[in-house]
């Protein structure tokens, strides 16, 4: 019985999931186009409300082309390894108190475990593309995700210290229902640390190299079409969600609000991912694209070094006061 | 029948020091700004070697002038650099008015200085779009194509067309400006300063844009002029050169303006020129318009080289004569003469030269174009060595080459 429940709660999830990513490109071009001058979807039906759909419509029946000499197996398995190991993700994010897939002790390691793998994905397509500029895109992802993984891993060893638990329903918990439990103020440090960290990781401007197109003409997914490539996007849209979600959990108290919500409790959740979206989105709309060679320097220079001395400085703390 | 046998790239295997990966950017790249072709040796992501290849757009326009008159030639030169298609008609007329020695009328010239600016304006608004979005940029890109939607707009009044207009004649303008025209371009005149500190807003305080900007690039003044580089690319780095300036042509010996000069030859010097250059053509516009005079926008000494009223008349009844008319007029009078000349005027991007030998034909014997872009696509080997692979494109950028003009 309890598998059934558990089958019946992970499609729901998935939907659910599936809806959100659908409709926040929809977000994403609306918001873009309101910072750009200009409308956004307005064709199909309400205010371009069905254009995500018309999307997934149309990418699903373009022509999948897969190149002469590329590794088959590789270079089909690529964009489904990203979204495995995105959607696996899913499964610990605790949505409002009880409402977790997998309530695991080790959840935020199991997150930046799968959010690792799934640079995988991008690193494969890039090599069993057989293209120059997808084997440079692969490159830079590997080299980018290494760097970054690091330091958004110890930017959250304050949080993880605090709060003296990986859980991240109990990492909620001890952050408690008022506004100043919320760990931002406290970890402003790792929070900074993280917020850039989260940009790199799921490749979003300022740092999205691996698919530059204006240097490596998108990069890692040059020779994707159709449906293949939409996964990639979709993978990297639910990542965008995930990170969102643990910037909500780690540093903006979860599920908790300035007060609870009787019918729909993770309300506050759901606003506090969509102010990170909305955050990615405005970044996206404002700044231009790191070099390389700068953009691990910022990682390794700067992040890693202070994301360790706000380890040192929480703990010391920490050992003070109790 | 047999496939032809197709050659497959393959991704090389690194298997030891100072192995050298090759990577063909363009003429299909996003960044290459038309269909340049620029072939990479690589180490890493840095440029080893950097050798570019143009001919792609080749359209043989100055042999096909040899085959037109010279006032048909005129057409040919809005396919040159089409982004600023009205600067390259000014320059193409003024350098045919040397060559047969025809006066402009006063208003004619103030008119032609307008446009002239306008079509800076325009090219060094997609100039920008397209360099920010290079960069990264993409909310530049959209608020350029904002103001430069405007500009269009007026050419559209001027004389119905958008991208290739022909509106400047030998000898003259078309047809007059409109009132309409000049009241619209003065509004434009009027918020365009607050528009361009819009776009240094976005970009122009920015660490990343800085970043990626400074130090990048660098010419040096020697280099540049050894290059034969002009324009911005020149002023950048730090030579105060501008055919406005030094050899004025139209009506720029009437209107004050300043040269913006860089120190650095860098990519944000370049940058800096070209951002200065949109406030003194704003400064120029604002001149023009007001001290337009009035009477004719065509020439007397040469009115059967433009559409003149007599031809417009003829036309309306029915019978298009201009053609043949045209063809009497050099036979009876022998205004062409034998000998050649250089004409060169300061374009958006450069500076645009026409060479022209004259046998006393009504057709150029030869026609020469000493277009900017080429010169500045020859000099990006030179500039891009031992650069990353994101520099070569900031630098393509801040170039600002149109392959139209380059392959001619």
């Amino acid at each position: 019985m309890n598998i059934i429940w558990m089958l019946v709660w992970i499609i729901v999830l998935f939907c659910v999931v599936m809806l959100h990513v659908a409709y926040a490109t929809y977000f994403e071009r609306k918001i873009i186009g309101r910072m750009q001058v200009r409308m956004g979807p307005m064709r199909v039906g309400w205010y371009g409300l069905l254009q995500p759909i018309a999307d997934g419509v149309k990418s699903f029946f373009k022509e999948d082309i897969v190149p002469e000499r590329a590794d088959k197996p590789v270079f089909l398995a690529a964009p489904i390894i990203c979204l495995v190991a995105m959607m696996t993700s899913l499964a610990v994010l605790p949505f409002a108190k009880g409402w977790v897939l997998a309530d695991i002790d080790i959840g935020l390691l199991f997150v930046f475990a799968m959010s690792a793998l799934a640079s995988y994905g991008v690193v494969l397509a890039g090599w069993s593309s057989n293209s120059k500029y997808s084997f440079l895109g692969g490159l830079r992802s590997m080299a980018q995700v290494i760097s970054y993984e690091i330091a958004m891993g110890m930017s959250l060893v304050g949080v993880m210290l605090m709060a003296g638990s990986l859980n991240l329903s109990e990492i909620v918990e001890a952050q408690g229902d008022s506004f100043l439990g919320m760990y931002l103020m406290p970890q402003c440090i790792g929070f900074f640390v993280f917020f850039i960290s989260m940009l790199a990781e799921t490749n979003r401007v300022p740092f999205d190299l691996p698919e530059a197109e204006t240097e490596l003409v998108s990069g890692y997914s040059t020779e994707y079409s159709g449906m293949r490539y939409a996964i990639f996007f979709m993978a990297e849209y639910i990542g965008m969600m995930v990170m969102a979600s643990i910037g909500t959990i780690c540093f903006l108290g979860g599920w908790n609000g300035p007060f609870p919500v009787p019918f729909f409790p993770p309300l506050w959740f759901v606003l506090k991912v969509y102010l990170f979206m909305f955050i990615f989105i405005w970044i996206r709309a404002t700044l231009p694209r790191y070099r390389y060679d700068q953009l691990m320097g910022l990682g390794w220079k700067l992040l890693i070094p202070v994301a360790l001395a706000n380890i040192v400085l929480t703990a010391c703390v920490k050992a003070v006061i109790g | 029948m047999t496939r032809p046998i197709r050659q497959h790239l393959e991704v090389p295997v690194a298997d030891g020091d100072g192995e050298r990966y090759s990577l063909r950017m363009g003429p299909q790249h996003p960044a290459t700004h038309g269909v340049l072709r620029v072939d990479l040796e690589l180490d890493g992501e840095t440029i080893v070697e950097c050798t570019p290849q143009v001919g792609y757009l080749h359209r043989g326009f100055e042999k096909l002038a040899e085959s037109k008159t010279y006032a048909q030639g005129l057409i040919l030169t809005d396919r040159l650099d089409y982004i600023a298609a009205m600067a390259n008609n000014v320059g193409y007329c003024v350098a045919v008015e040397r060559l047969l020695g025809i006066p402009v009328p006063m208003r004619a010239k103030y008119i032609r200085t307008i446009v002239g600016e306008m079509s800076r304006l325009c090219s060094h608004l997609l100039w920008l779009a397209t360099h920010a979005l290079d960069i990264g940029a993409m909310t530049v890109f959209l608020y350029c194509f904002r103001e430069r939607e405007i500009l269009l707009d007026l050419f559209e009044e001027l004389c119905g067309a958008r991208l290739t207009f022909s509106y400047p004649r030998i000898g003259g303008v078309r047809q007059d400006v409109t009132g309409w025209f000049i009241d619209e371009l003065q509004r434009f005149v009027d918020i365009f300063p607050s528009r361009i500190e819009e776009y240094e807003t976005l970009i122009d305080t920015n660490r990343i844009w800085l970043k990626r900007t400074v130090g990048i690039g660098k010419i040096t003044g020697e280099e540049a002029l050894d290059l034969g580089l002009t324009g911005a690319c020149l002023r950048g780095s730090g030579i105060n050169y501008d055919i406005r300036k030094h050899q004025p042509y139209d009506a720029y010996d009437q209107v004050e303006f300043a040269v913006p000069l860089g120190s650095e030859g860098d990519v944000y010097a370049r940058y800096r020129c070209r951002m200065e250059e949109m406030h003194q053509s704003i400064r120029i516009i604002q001149q023009c318009i007001d001290q337009l005079p009035p009477g004719p926008i065509v020439s007397p000494e040469a009115p059967e080289l433009v559409m003149p009223n007599k031809a417009k008349a003829t036309i309306q009844a029915g019978r298009s004569e201009y053609g043949t008319s045209l063809i009497r007029l050099i036979r009876e009078r022998d205004i062409f003469l034998n000998g050649d000349v250089y004409v060169a005027t300061e374009v958006p991007k450069g500076e645009l030269g026409f060479y022209f030998i004259s046998d006393g034909n009504n057709r150029p014997y030869r026609m020469h174009i000493r277009s900017p872009s080429f010169i500045h696509i020859g000099a990006l080997s030179q500039i891009a060595r031992g650069e990353l692979i994101a520099d070569l494109i900031a630098n393509i950028g801040s170039l600002d080459v149109v392959l139209g003009e380059s392959d001619r």
